[in-house]
C-alpha cells in the first residue's frame, strides 16, 4: 500500500530580495523592507515528503537514517547558517522561499535516491510557508 | 466537498523487529527502535472526513459520531498499550508509523456511515507523520 512519510527540519539562513534587473526603486517597491542592503534572517522549517509503497519486510517507506542523511548533508549543511545571496544557486536567482524550495526540490530530485520525494514545503515564518511538487505536466491543477 | 478534520491524541510503545532477518539484519535496519523492550511515542492523530454539507444539520459529519467511533476504534485499543503486543494487526505486520496509518485507516473507513474517509495522519513526534489515503 501507498504512503506518504513527512519528515521536518529546521535551519537558519539569512537573505536579501534584490533583483538586478530592476532599477533601485523597483526593488525597493516590490521586495520593500525584505530589500534592506545588509540582508535578514529566518529560522525555516523544512518539510521533505516522500511517497512509495510500504516494504512487507521493514514496514517502511524509506529508510529514515537515509533521508535525515541526505537532508543534513545536502540540505541543512549547505544552506544553514549562511548568507544564501553568496550561495552558487542564487548568484542569478532572488533568494525568495519560492526559489529556495523550488532549490531543495531539485537537490532532492536530483541525489535522494531512496524514495520518491514528493513535496517539498517551506515555512519562511509562522506566517508563510510555501510548497513545491516539481513541474507540473500541463493541463494538471 | 467539505473536508473536516478531527485530531485525537494517544501514547503506546512499540518496537521493530522482523523474525525473518538476522539479529545484526534487525540492529542495522531499525537501529535503536529495535530496541527489545520497547520504547514509547505520545501520537497525534489527525483523521479527515469528505462529504456535502448536509443542508438541515450544516454538517458533513456529526462530530460526536466522529469521535465516539474514534474512541472506540482507535484510542481503546490503542492508547497506552504495547502495540506489538497488544493491538492483533501488528502480530505479523511492524507498527511502523506507515503501518500505524494503514491499520487506523482499515478500522475507521468500514465504520464510518455519514462521510467518506479521505485521509489517515499519524504524527509519531512533531517532526515525523505519515499520511494514508487508502491508495493500493
Amino acid at each position: 500500500m501507498k504512503a506518504h512519510l513527512t519528515r521536518r527540519y529546521l535551519f537558519s539562513a539569512s537573505h536579501r530580495l534584490h533583483s538586478a534587473e530592476m532599477s533601485e526603486d523597483e526593488n525597493r517597491r516590490i521586495y520593500g523592507k525584505c530589500n534592506n542592503p545588509y540582508g535578514h534572517g529566518h529560522n525555516y522549517a523544512l518539510e521533505v515528503t516522500v511517497v512509495g509503497q510500504v516494504d512487507a519486510q521493514t514496514g517502511m517507506v524509506c529508510d529514515l537514517v537515509q533521508l535525515d542523511g541526505f537532508v543534513s548533508r545536502e540540505v541543512l549543511e549547505r544552506f544553514g547558517h549562511e548568507n544564501l545571496n553568496y550561495l552558487e544557486a542564487f548568484q542569478h536567482v532572488v533568494p525568495t522561499t519560492e526559489n529556495l524550495c523550488v532549490e531543495i526540490y531539485s537537490v532532492l530530485e536530483r541525489g535522494f535516491r531512496a524514495a520518491a520525494v514528493e513535496k517539498i514545503r517551506l515555512e519562511e515564518t509562522m506566517m508563510n510557508s510555501f510548497e513545491y511538487c516539481g513541474p507540473q505536466p500541463k493541463g494538471a491543477m | 466537498m467539505v473536508y473536516l478534520t478531527r485530531r485525537a491524541e494517544f501514547s503506546a510503545s512499540h518496537y521493530y523487529h522482523n523474525p525473518a532477518f538476522t539479529r545484526e539484519e534487525n540492529q542495522r535496519i531499525f537501529g535503536k527502535c529495535n530496541n527489545p523492550h520497547g520504547h514509547g511515542h505520545n501520537y497525534t492523530l489527525e483523521v479527515t472526513v469528505r462529504g456535502e454539507v448536509d443542508s438541515r444539520s450544516g454538517f458533513v459529519m456529526d462530530l460526536g459520531e466522529l469521535k465516539e467511533v474514534l474512541n472506540r476504534e482507535v484510542l481503546d485499543a490503542m492508547d497506552h498499550r504495547f502495540l506489538n503486543e497488544e493491538v492483533p494487526e501488528f502480530r505479523d505486520r511492524i507498527p511502523t508509523t506507515e503501518n500505524l496509518a494503514i491499520a487506523i485507516w482499515q478500522r475507521l473507513a468500514p465504520k464510518l456511515k455519514a462521510a467518506s474517509l479521505h485521509r489517515v495522519r499519524v504524527y509519531e513526534t512533531p517532526d515525523l507523520f505519515v499520511d494514508f489515503y487508502g491508495e493500493p
